[in-house]
């Protein structure tokens, strides 16, 4: 048995274990479900829809209709299938939600590990300046970086991203605190481990276990950043989300003429994937971290 | 240096330190990021909206100082009354001064109500966790807190039409009482909307806050002196967790902004929420600068007076 191999038949232990405690959890597994619908539709969503129904100039149908059999959820003010532009918006508020936590995780990341790992002036500069991030309100700041940058879909994603990842700093930082005193840290630097060694080798791996769950639940935040900021009219016109079609029934008084149908599906489509990841990361935290385990 | 800095004294003095700090953080960036935009700052500051020629030229001579100078002087006094807003055409922050008490009064209502509500229902299901009126809050806590604020209000519009649309006030409407009854009939939905997302954090603050008591010895010891269970949940566990919720409910003052924001643009609410909005649909560069500087430093201040109070309320936090 070479140490490769038993290194691998523990991980995939580890792994079988990780799983069974997760599967416990009723209501992650209901998350994981409804977020593995919702990603189909994104994936699928041009043999879903058609998407020659996102084109204003291609547009047959009347403005404002009621859910119908041709278009089951009615349509937008230009004449548009509301459920095409649901399906395709469902890309879009993924996408926006997964990159722009990955910018959040990589820089709360560096920066939380370098601040714990450094320790003393470093520590003290980097998180003071992760305290201002901390403070300042999330959605004025937001809204300010993205009146100045414009609207466009990566300048949206670059937002929420550089404005979410201060909590996954102090989380990092406090974590790489404890692990830089556990005894084999010493034993690394005595066989001769250089920083990046110990960081990338030892730090990092047992950061990341806790590091996950908050990425889990940073999405679901980041989902819901989106909506708002879309809302608001700072998303890219020419990408079709959830919040943009909430803001285009704002805009042509959907809510004065009763029109349920503009409304409801995609605040509706928010609150389930923000719900389901909301959901699985915290099934993640107290599977990943039993500590958190309730009256125990 | 280090016997100054200990005790509650040091402890007071590093945080005002530390807001001050901060203060010119926000000063500092809020001056710098409108700066640093490429191009033409008059086309940014104008956005195509025809200006009278000496307001431009008087805004290009602005301009073109030396930046050092600019920033000393927004330095020496971030809120003179010479910056006007480009959309109304008036000093910001006068604009400012007039939206700050409806904001107030909408805002301070929900939390009210969604505090003490939230509470409630943190006790109750933080003290029996696990049981069916746990999870049954849990659940619908969960999905609150995953509702956009700004969607509920429209949907308790399309739901409850019968309430007013907008608006603060029915024109026409005078006399003390009418004046007041009016306003609350228009405060209905707005509020309802802010509290019903306020309610979730909160009932999760407190039922955390509580679940963490119940680990405690002296809960154990109240019992062993033969304490009734109710008791022992309303003397000894209740008033330990309610600290930690009430430092956090002032912590919190910046999702209660980014709350106000959509639902008062939601309900045309005359407050700052709606201010912004229409800085930012401008963009009246000027007037989301003011707006932005004044909310965080309403957010640093309220994260000064949380860690004071926590002080007074829970010594050992200074003396540490």
């Amino acid at each position: 048995m070479t140490a490769r191999s038993i290194t691998w038949a523990r991980r995939r232990t580890t792994l079988a274990r990780f799983w069974r405690d997760f599967r416990s959890h009723h209501s992650a597994m209901a998350g994981l479900a409804i977020l593995a619908v919702f990603a189909l539709v994104a994936i699928f969503a041009p043999l879903l829809a058609d998407p020659d129904g996102l084109n204003v100039a291609k547009a047959t149908a009347k403005s404002h209709q009621p859910p119908s059999a041709d278009y089951w959820l009615g349509t937008d003010q230009n004449g548009l299938s509301i459920l095409t532009l649901l399906v395709h918006g469902t890309r879009v508020s993924l996408i926006v939600g997964l990159s722009a936590t990955a910018i959040a995780i990589v820089i709360g990341t560096l920066v939380g590990i370098m601040a714990g790992f450094y320790g003393g002036w470093a520590r003290s500069l980097l998180m003071g300046f992760t305290d201002w991030f901390l403070v300042i309100p999330f959605l004025p700041l937001a809204i300010v970086l993205a009146t100045v940058l414009g609207a466009s879909l990566f300048n949206i994603i670059v937002v929420i991203g550089v404005t979410s990842w201060p909590g996954t700093a102090r989380l990092v930082c406090a974590q790489t605190l404890s692990v830089r005193s556990r005894p084999y840290m010493e034993r690394a630097k005595a066989l001769g481990a250089g920083d990046w060694h110990q960081m990338t080798r030892h730090v990092l791996p047992n950061v990341m276990p806790v590091v996950l769950a908050h990425v889990v639940l940073t999405v679901s935040i980041a989902i819901l950043s989106e909506t708002t900021l879309s809302f608001l009219g700072l998303g890219d016109p020419t990408a079709q989300s959830w919040g943009n079609i909430l803001d285009a029934a704002y805009g042509t008084g959907a809510m004065s003429n009763g029109e349920w149908w503009f409304v409801l599906p995609p605040g509706i489509c928010v609150v389930l994937v923000v719900l389901a990841f909301t959901l699985v990361g915290r099934a993640l935290e107290v599977v990943l971290n039993p500590r958190l385990k309730e009256g125990r | 240096m280090t016997a100054f800095l200990t005790g509650t004294r040091g402890y007071v003095i590093r945080k005002i330190g530390w807001s001050l700090g901060t203060m010119l953080f926000v000063v500092v960036f809020n001056f710098f990021l409108f700066r640093l935009l490429p191009g033409d700052p008059i086309g940014l500051y104008s956005r195509g909206r025809n200006m009278a020629p000496e307001q431009l030229i008087k805004l290009r001579a602005e301009l073109n100082r030396p930046i050092g100078a600019q920033f000393l002087e927004y330095l020496s006094n971030p809120f003179a009354s010479t910056i006007n807003s480009v959309r109304f055409n008036r000093p910001v922050w006068e604009l400012v001064a007039e939206r700050v008490w409806p904001t107030v009064l909408l805002v301070g209502t929900a939390i009210l109500i969604a505090s003490v509500a939230g509470v409630w229902l943190g006790i109750r299901s933080g003290w029996r966790r696990g049981g069916t009126f746990d999870r049954v809050t849990t659940g619908v806590t969960n999905t609150l807190y995953a509702m956009p604020e700004f969607w509920v209000g429209m949907v308790l519009l399309i739901a409850l039409p019968f309430f007013p649309s907008g608006g603060i006030s029915t024109p026409g409407v005078t006399g003390f009482l009418d004046t007041v009854l009016d306003t609350a009939w228009h405060m209905v939905l707005p509020v309802t909307a802010l509290a019903i997302v306020y309610l979730a954090e909160y009932t999760s603050i407190m039922r955390a806050s509580l679940v963490d008591e119940l680990r405690q010895d002296y809960l154990q010891l109240a019992r062993a002196k033969g304490l009734r269970e109710d008791l022992v949940r309303r003397r000894h566990a209740v008033p330990n967790a309610l600290l930690p919720t009430m430092t956090l409910i002032f912590l919190n003052l910046g999702f209660v902004i980014g709350g106000a924001i959509t639902v008062e643009t939601v309900y045309s609410w005359p407050g700052l929420g709606l201010l912004s909005y229409e800085a930012l649909r401008g963009p009246d560069i000027p007037l989301l600068q003011a707006v932005f500087l004044l909310f965080s430093i309403g957010v640093v201040v309220f994260t000064l007076l949380a860690d004071l109070l926590y002080a007074v309320l829970d010594p050992r936090v200074s003396t540490q």
